[in-house]
């Protein structure tokens, strides 16, 4: 997958659930979704599953416990695309 | 001095309309909102008919944003849409965005039959039976449970007051109704949303179906497939949608200047023990007449003060003896009979939403001074014959319409009846 493609897509998947529009402008990978994008926490098992489906790996739930920014998020997806 | 209560607003979600207006033009004409259902007959249902609300996810998108969208079932989006309009219709502002005031003086009965039934059926079951139980998500939850459309909308609204979901089966709208107006005349709430929803899914239907309680003889006429009080009759048309009526105390309602469209004067509950001819499916004729009685007490007025009745009929063999009820509770020769009318006639039986969007259609009845036709039954029940006279099949115009009575007499042998009185400024 092209550099940033991965990034795009993830952010695209967040948008949705996104509350805070100044901290979606200014995404970068150090955002916080739950502290700056204020995405509420119930839902994020429903963005794993997104990610799942978008780019056709598996996440385990254990990793999903060390994702709090967007660039966390990236580094995962790109280690289950290999 | 007690309570009195108004209807301040109204929303609704119907087969044949949905909102107020188009409502009330399509129940002064008579419009059929009952069509022909593929789930059904893919499923080979020996009803394959039904009545679903047109056009709902485009409203729906327009209301609603997408993470809301993402948690939100037919029955989510039928209640939610009919509640919107009702507090709009109100004169009351949806919250803003951000805005952290509750509104602790406004609270919701808003009930159901059977619940998130599609949920259930095309998520719940298939994906953990699969055992793929990861992928139901958050979102499962909050649309199975039966709270589930009360809950929804509190949040819209921010409503700090009770917040419920009620169940009696066919009487669930108008008990919904009464359990707002009691909690106002008690003075613990000021408004209250009321009313039912339903979801539009073949598996909810599936089991009336199966009592062969629905019209099977009428696949290939879906708008004369309802037949409330006709000779042709052959059981109720599944239906799906929502009603809601906000309610509030008249002080309130006078004193920000909302619009009153009409007084709740008396309302009633109970039930018929299943016994002396009351069944879980069959209401017990004496629990009938004892709630309408109750209803008119509670209302202070005289059975001779009723001017039109819409009832509960449903199309099936209760028809006739629910008419005899009817005029053995307001005392009445069958000649005078005040005009009765089905609006299942138009819209079938839309189960937990239908005492809910019938009283609206009460209200309208009303305001507008008219009586809605019952559809299809021309050919009018030999048993109800006698009664005929009082049997609207076009628009019956009455301009001194006052009192108008609602009830519903639901599976389970639970009643309710709800008195509307005209609002003329006292």
């Amino acid at each position: 997958m092209k550099d940033g493609e991965v990034f795009e897509k993830v952010v695209k998947i967040l948008t949705p659930y996104v509350k805070n529009q100044e901290a979606l402008d200014s995404i970068g990978l150090e955002t916080h979704i739950l502290d700056d994008l204020k995405v509420n926490s119930a839902r994020l098992v429903d963005v794993v599953l997104e990610f799942e489906d978008a780019f056709d790996i598996e996440i385990a739930d254990d990793d999903v416990d060390s994702v709090e920014t967007v660039g966390n998020a990236v580094e995962l997806i790109e280690s289950k695309i290999g | 001095m007690s309570v009195r209560v108004v209807v301040t607003g109204m929303g609704v979600v119907a087969p044949n309309a949905n909102d107020v207006n188009g409502f009330e033009l399509a129940l002064r004409k008579g419009t059929s909102g009952i069509r022909a259902n593929e789930a059904m007959a893919q499923a080979g249902f020996g009803s394959r008919v039904a009545g679903v609300p047109q056009g709902v996810d485009a409203i729906a998108d327009s209301y609603f944003d997408e993470e809301l969208l993402r948690a939100m079932n037919l029955s989510h989006r039928y209640a939610a849409i009919a509640a919107l309009d009702a507090w709009r219709d109100a004169g009351l502002a949806r919250p803003e965005p951000g805005d952290d005031a509750v509104d602790w003086d406004s609270g919701a009965v808003l009930g159901t039959g059977i619940g998130g039934m599609d949920t259930i059926a095309q998520r719940v079951v298939p994906l953990t039976d699969a055992g793929k139980v990861r992928r139901l998500g958050s979102t499962a939850v909050e649309q199975v449970m039966a709270s589930g459309i009360s809950a929804r909308v509190s949040g819209l609204l921010a409503l700090g007051n009770q917040v419920t979901t009620n169940s009696s089966a066919c009487s669930t709208g108008t008990e919904a109704l009464a359990q707002g107006v009691e909690r106002i005349r008690r003075g613990q709430a000021t408004r209250m949303l009321c009313g039912g929803a339903e979801g539009a899914c073949h598996h909810i239907w599936a089991g009336f179906d199966a009592m062969r309680v629905l019209c099977r003889s009428m696949n290939d006429a879906p708008e004369r497939a309802s037949r409330p009080m006709s000779a042709s009759a052959a059981g109720f048309v599944a239906a799906s949608g929502a009603g809601v009526l906000l309610v509030e105390s008249l002080e309130s309602a006078l004193e920000r200047g909302a619009h009153i469209r009409a007084e709740v004067l008396g309302c009633a509950l109970n039930c018929g023990g299943h016994r002396t001819g009351g069944s879980m499916t069959a209401p017990n004729p004496e629990g009938v007449s004892r709630c309408v009685r109750a209803a008119l007490r509670d209302a202070g007025i005289a059975p001779g003060q009723v001017d039109a009745i819409n009832g509960h009929l449903t199309a099936t063999s209760a028809d006739p003896k629910e008419v005899a009820s009817w005029a053995a509770a307001l005392e009445v020769a069958p000649g005078d009979l005040p005009p009765i009318t089905s609006t299942k006639s138009m819209i079938g039986h839309a189960l937990g939403a239908a005492g809910a969007i019938e009283s609206i259609a009460c209200v309208l009845m009303l305001e507008g001074g008219f009586v809605h036709p019952s559809i299809n039954c021309e050919d009018v029940h030999p048993e109800i014959e006698p009664y005929a006279a009082s049997i609207p099949h076009q628009l019956r115009e009455m301009e001194n319409l006052e009192l108008v009575v609602k009830a519903g007499f639901g599976f389970g042998d639970v009643n309710s009846c709800v008195v509307f009185r005209k609002w003329s400024g006292d």
